[in-house]
């Protein structure tokens, strides 16, 4: 090849084509969503509601969230549910309807995933609201899973210490028969991290409608 | 001729040998990690209960050791091997690309470090905290800038297929990486566009960073070893314009059914499907290049591991635009199948021809022959059958548990069940690839620090006793 002028703007039109037609376009068409109030009537006219949806995350929550980034939960995890009838996502319950745009636009950083070696979390706050279950399945993932989860366990979380006068009011609870309860006289607390980090997760909910995205009763 | 080849690669000797240093320390450090997760994968008792070498964070930790630690320090120094070969220009001040290596190994250390302390961002190869990243791009000028100037004290009027890869590559790489920092970890952008673009970088990665690289070597190498013409120049040239034009569009298919509008994966699919364009004019013209000299390609170690990656590539591409579709997407998409497509792409093809291009730099370098023909053969076939194992793995596991998984029926846990046996197995891949890069460090090692009787030794070395196998 002798025409270098054509090889360079080959090149360069190549990249700029794309930036412009994908991620350029999607943050004119995406980059400014907002959260509304909206939702349809039964015509599916739009009417105007009380509440801004999706809600802002509790302060509590988004300290939990921190948590769920810097332990890499996203490698496994998504949060993200695909409509009725493609894939089993609704049938599943992991949501009443698909995930759009703007369920994501209050998260400052978006944890979509890409891998379910573990299940979608997108609703894990709907389908567990058991605190104490939470903590039992993140201090070791086969008490909650008949030892089927693969799932790593986060004991670092946790503090097991002898009990000093009365069992803490926070102390995990365990099954009577349970093989992996602490020796007698010890309790297993959650660290601030793992309180936050339940908080988080009990706050994953998908249980409002968007104009674009009703929960079909 | 012969002396002012020798003349350049004297003047790049240094910093090229430090690059293939620092790849081969990544790539073997890269192995460990990801022998670590496979084993973590199906076993997560193993090391729990210490927060830094938690999957979630040994995960992303092995694949930017991959990514940024071996595959960007081999570009390094082969691309610029090439191009100045290529360009018959000796690099000036040389020495300044050692200096801009270091700072690219730190920042990545610093990065790596960062990723265990629990500073990763979450978006698929974008791990590296936003901290390091800086340093990264810094070295990255200097080090493309040297490309640039190399190919722009050219002499002669021909531009070489190779030369066209490299220059798009070096021009495209620092552009989508610096995009992709600033709208997904320095300045977020709101709600999805950050995954938009996340998912953009990665396409981008492969099939305008690490492909058109590879492609380079390829058609450089492939040439050389052989002593005859690349077939056709318009099936090169297709091949390159057809990759360049689609290679960014495809990115969208890992949103299919995600919360994005429809449009976005609607043009990746038709892009990924057209992408069978570019992989079928390159396949072919590399297979009508070395048609006919089966017993040349399979004696010389750099051209099997070159036509090894070049059959990944046409495989591994054809698996990708199939999975574009949406019916199977409905199934591989959050499984195995995925992963198991780019390690195809990326170890199978990239990494695989990349060794075939150390394996005939590397001698050009030191002027020394390999050592041992041996080690040669264990790299060869570590990396041959660990990279098919993980693939098969990968795919079959990932299909099935796809399958299950869209069968609400199937309670998810026993999915999970489902896939540990596949997972034991690619474990077993990588245990072999890692054997396998082992047996090429030594080598490696033994060849630079050689004693007198492997300094004398006259000829290339070849896979002789293999060929007997082989051709029987």
């Amino acid at each position: 090849m002798k025409n270098l002028p054509l090889l360079f703007c080959g090149i360069l039109t190549a990249l700029a084509f794309s930036l412009m037609g994908l991620v350029l376009s999607s943050y004119i068409q995406l980059g400014s969503l907002t959260q509304t109030t909206e939702t349809l009537d039964e015509l599916g006219n739009p009417i105007a509601g009380e509440t801004l949806y999706p809600a802002m995350m509790p302060g509590a929550a988004q300290q939990g969230k921190a948590v769920y980034t810097d332990l890499g939960c996203v490698t496994c995890h998504t949060q993200q549910v695909r409509r009725a009838g493609y894939g089993s996502d609704v049938e599943r319950e992991w949501g009443k309807r698909g995930t759009v745009a703007r369920d994501y636009v209050t998260q400052g950083n978006v944890l979509l995933g890409s891998q379910r070696l573990g299940p979608d979390l997108m609703t894990i706050g709907e389908r567990e609201d058991d605190a104490n279950r939470h903590h039992l399945h993140l201090y070791n993932p086969k008490i909650t899973s008949e030892g089927k989860s693969t799932m790593p366990q986060y004991s670092f979380l946790y503090q097991t210490r002898a009990v000093e006068g009365a069992v803490s009011a926070n102390a995990l609870q365990f099954d009577a028969d349970s093989d992996y309860a602490p020796a007698a006289g010890y309790e297993v607390v959650p660290t601030q991290r793992a309180e936050a980090l339940v908080e988080y997760l009990l706050s994953l909910k998908l249980n409002y409608s968007l104009p674009e995205a009703q929960i079909s009763e | 001729m012969r002396t002012v080849l020798s003349e350049i690669d004297a003047s790049i000797r240094f910093p090229a040998l430090f690059f293939v240093v620092s790849a081969l320390a990544w790539l073997i450090i890269g192995s460990a990690f990801t022998l670590i997760t496979a084993y973590q994968s199906y076993e997560p008792s193993f090391m729990a209960g210490c927060e830094f070498v938690t999957y979630g964070r040994l995960y992303p930790v092995a694949t930017n050791a991959m990514l940024f630690g071996w595959a960007c320090n081999v570009i390094f120094a082969i691309g610029l091997w090439i191009i100045a070969r290529l360009s018959q220009a000796p690099f000036r001040n040389a020495g300044l690309l050692i200096v801009a290596g270091i700072f690219w190994n730190l920042g990545l250390k610093v990065g790596l470090l960062g990723i265990l302390a629990g500073d990763l961002n979450s978006a698929e190869f974008l791990e590296l905290p936003g901290y390091a990243t800086p340093l990264l791009l810094i070295a990255y000028a200097l080090i493309g800038a040297w490309g640039i100037l190399a190919f722009r004290a050219r002499q002669g009027q021909g531009v070489y297929v190779s030369q066209w890869y490299i220059l798009g590559a070096l021009f495209w790489f620092p552009w989508v990486y610096m995009i992709s920092e600033f709208m997904v970890v320095w300045f977020p952008a709101r709600g999805v566009v950050q995954a938009v673009t996340a998912n953009w970088f990665s396409a981008s990665i492969q099939n305008l960073w690490l492909t058109p690289m590879a492609l380079a070597v390829a058609y450089y190498v492939i040439p050389k070893v052989l002593g005859r013409p690349i077939h056709s120049y318009t099936l090169a040239l297709l091949g390159f314009v057809s990759l360049a034009a689609l290679g960014s569009w495809t990115g969208m298919v890992n949103l299919i059914g995600g919360p994005v509008p429809v449009w976005m994966s609607s043009v990746s699919i038709v892009a990924s499907v057209m992408m069978v364009i570019p992989v079928i004019a390159v396949g072919l013209n590399l297979y009508m290049t070395v048609k006919g000299a089966r017993s040349d390609v399979w004696r010389s170690p750099a051209l099997r591991f070159v036509m090894f990656g070049i059959m990944s590539y046409f495989f591994a591409s054809l698996i990708g635009s199939v999975m574009a579709f949406r019916s199977v997407n409905e199934i591989t998409h959050f499984t195995t199948f995925a992963t198991g497509q780019t390690q195809h792409l990326v170890y199978g093809f990239f990494t695989m021809v990349m060794f075939g291009g150390l394996y005939y730099m590397l001698p050009r370098l030191t002027r020394r022959e390999w050592p041992s023909s041996t080690l040669i053969f264990f790299h060869f076939w570590g990396s041959a059958l660990g990279i098919t194992t993980i693939v098969v793995s990968l795919l079959i596991g990932g299909w099935l548990a796809g399958n299950q998984m869209n069968n609400a029926e199937v309670p998810f846990l026993d999915v999970v069940q489902s896939m540990v046996p596949w997972l034991e197995i690619r474990s077993i891949g990588v245990l072999c690839l890692a054997i396998g890069h082992i047996a090429f460090a030594l080598n490696f090692l033994w060849m630079l620090f050689a004693t007198g009787t492997i300094r004398a030794k006259q000829g290339p070395t070849l896979l002789e006793s293999a060929n007997q196998e082989g051709a029987a």
